[in-house]
């Protein structure tokens, strides 16, 4: 049954409905995928025991008629990033600090995954503590890109979502879930050819989420199409009381009200984003390239093209730089080998040398430069020319997009500045920065934003475009996705 | 600005991660890196601009002051790497 998998969720789900095949059918063929494709390292935790069990469960509730149309994902599997709480399911944030961390109680988003009826295939690999935009720094292992460089070279997927990208670049599940913090979504579905969405921030409770910068992170979604996306992303939104910054709007139904009419829409173009990794004028061709296709796509589809000036873009990632950290490392302190999580078995002589000792051994390295670049920009004497300074570039930031978006309904940018790269590639800390240097502005001001695949560039990787919109606007992106989809025709299969 | 290798030694105290001649040489090079690029914000004119915590309403909601759960201690110590008698363990802290 290996043809299976190559349903989207929305076919999926209708083949279930109309029991052309079981639940049970459609998990074994995605663990059949999972289990062929073990070189990614996609899973820190495969849960495919757990995952029968749940679609024996969806199986009962078609085979007694409560299936259909019930729960939006009854019976499909998806991937969840290790950095979500699982209910008797080890929770490591890829660290070796929770490397035996069983919570004793469910996110919320992934409550309302389960609670749509939805099969866990397994716990997804991420960047440590979600840190990185290539996925290796996690503590198990990198992640590989299923899209293959020249001659066969391993690629990183992006990050820090790295294996929820991959899971369902490589159709090991239908979906995925993902956090984003400064990019962490929209990166690696760009760079593995999936469509990736954040929505607005408030919008999925933080709960049960293990935190990295509380006023950034966001919970998201994966998918092979912006239908299957739109879906998705449905069924994890809402308010929680438990999560004291989740706002109390209703959730639209995306999914319903999906149209690629993008008639008489107005889409901005910021001219700030032509620089590239060097934070020069030097975006590479081939990025340019799919820019303008992808102006001419929504041209095409009766939108008009704005330009838009966004003047504090090249000031973003430095203040994210600056305000992440600081939240980490206030986060992070919690990890002290007392309440849960690893302790030093190393002999100590004092309360302070457990905790020293504990967190060496269990963070990694980029976790502990970020923590540190955290503690001193919060230290008494620098806490107002790098942290305050920071929070008011963010202001000027948010400002930006408030004002653009007076003019337009929606900005349309490239996600990345270059296509995946090779796993190992010598880069230093800022180069691989700078990876998210058209995602983080949004984050910034908390708005939603989606990468949608448009085409290969020369070598057979894939490239994607980012949709960004106003506030608890999601249904504007996704509309503007689909029309971008419609137009690319791209087909996502990595050889 | 440049940090030295005791400003590195007093972070690394500060954030509670023991670390070795080895490490802070790297992180002199690194940190240092990074905050020369970080350094740029120093040219944005943010006279007058208020910072920018979060993205959300500045006043957090409130509830009742009514216990909506307990009675879970088993759960709450399930991840502790030393419990004993109901209680987390530690080493000595008074003297």
């Amino acid at each position: 049954m290996s043809s299976l998998i190559e349903l989207s969720l929305k076919e999926a789900k209708s083949g279930l409905e109309n029991k052309d095949f079981t639940a049970l059918e459609l998990t074994d063929s995605y663990i059949k995928n999972c289990e062929d494709s073990k070189s990614l390292n996609i899973f820190i935790t495969e849960t495919f025991d757990l995952a029968r069990e749940q679609a024996k469960e969806s199986d009962k509730k078609y085979q007694s008629g409560q299936g259909n149309n019930a729960r939006a994902l009854e019976g499909i599997p998806v991937g969840v990033k290790d950095l979500f709480c699982t209910k008797g399911v080890l929770t490591t944030a890829a660290s070796n600090i929770l490397n035996n961390f069983v919570p004793e109680y469910e996110s919320t988003v992934t409550s309302k995954l389960f609670a749509n009826g939805a099969v866990m295939i397994g716990k997804t690999n991420l960047d440590e503590f979600a840190m990185g935009s290539a996925n290796i720094t996690s503590h198990y292992g990198n992640v590989i890109n299923p899209w293959k460089g020249e001659e066969g070279a391993d690629l990183v997927p992006g990050g820090s979502s790295g294996g929820s990208a991959a899971v369902v670049a490589a159709k090991c599940s239908l979906g995925s879930l993902g956090t984003d913090t400064g990019g962490s979504i929209r990166q690696p579905a760009a760079f593995t050819g999936t469509v990736g969405i954040k929505p607005t921030y408030g919008r999925c409770s933080r709960w049960g989420t293990v935190a990295f910068a509380s006023s950034l992170d966001q919970a998201g979604v994966f998918a092979r199409n912006v239908t299957d996306a739109s879906l998705l992303l449905q069924s994890i939104s809402g308010y929680d009381e438990k999560d004291s910054t989740s706002v109390n709007k209703e959730v639209p139904d995306w999914c319903a009200n999906l149209s690629s009419d993008i008639k008489g829409m107005k889409i901005g173009i910021p001219k700030e984003y032509r620089q590239g990794k060097d934070g020069g004028d030097d975006l590479p061709e081939e990025i340019i390239k799919v820019w303008e296709q992808g102006i001419e796509w929504l041209k095409d589809a009766g939108a008009e093209i704005v330009d838009i000036s966004l003047p504090n873009t090249k000031y973003a990632l430095p203040a994210y730089y600056i305000i992440a950290p600081a939240e980490a490392s206030s986060n992070l302190s919690r990890y002290d080998g007392v309440r849960f999580g690893h302790r030093t078995k190393e002999d100590i002589s004092s309360l302070d040398d457990m905790y020293e000792k504990t967190r060496a051994e269990g963070f990694g390295t980029e976790v502990k430069r970020r923590i540190m670049i955290g503690t001193y920009v919060l230290s008494h004497g620098y806490y107002d020319a790098y942290y305050i300074k920071a929070q008011k570039v963010r202001t000027l930031v948010a400002n930006d997009f408030r004002n653009a978006f007076k003019d337009v309904d929606a900005i349309l940018t490239p996600t990345t500045p270059s296509a995946a790269f090779k796993v190992g590639a010598k880069m230093s800390n800022v180069e691989m920065y700078m990876n998210d240097v058209f995602t983080v502005p949004a984050s910034l001001a908390g708005l939603p934003g989606i990468s949608v695949p448009t085409s290969l560039n020369k070598d057979g990787l894939p490239l994607g475009l980012q949709i960004l919109g106003k506030p608890w606007d999601e249904q504007t992106i996704l509309n503007v996705g689909s029309a971008i989809e419609k137009a690319a025709c791209f087909e996502l299969s990595p050889k | 600005m440049t940090l030295s290798k005791n400003d590195i030694t007093k972070i690394s105290k500060l954030a509670r991660i023991a670390t070795n001649e080895e490490e802070i040489s790297k992180n002199i090079e690194e940190l240092n890196g990074i905050f020369n690029w970080i350094e740029q914000l120093q040219e944005v004119d943010t006279e007058n601009i208020k910072p920018m915590a979060g993205v959300g309403e500045s006043t957090l909601r409130t509830r009742d002051d009514v216990i909506n759960d307990g009675n879970i201690k088993d759960k709450v110590l399930s991840n502790g790497p030393d419990v004993a008698y109901g209680c987390y363990s530690v080493p000595k802290v008074v003297e």
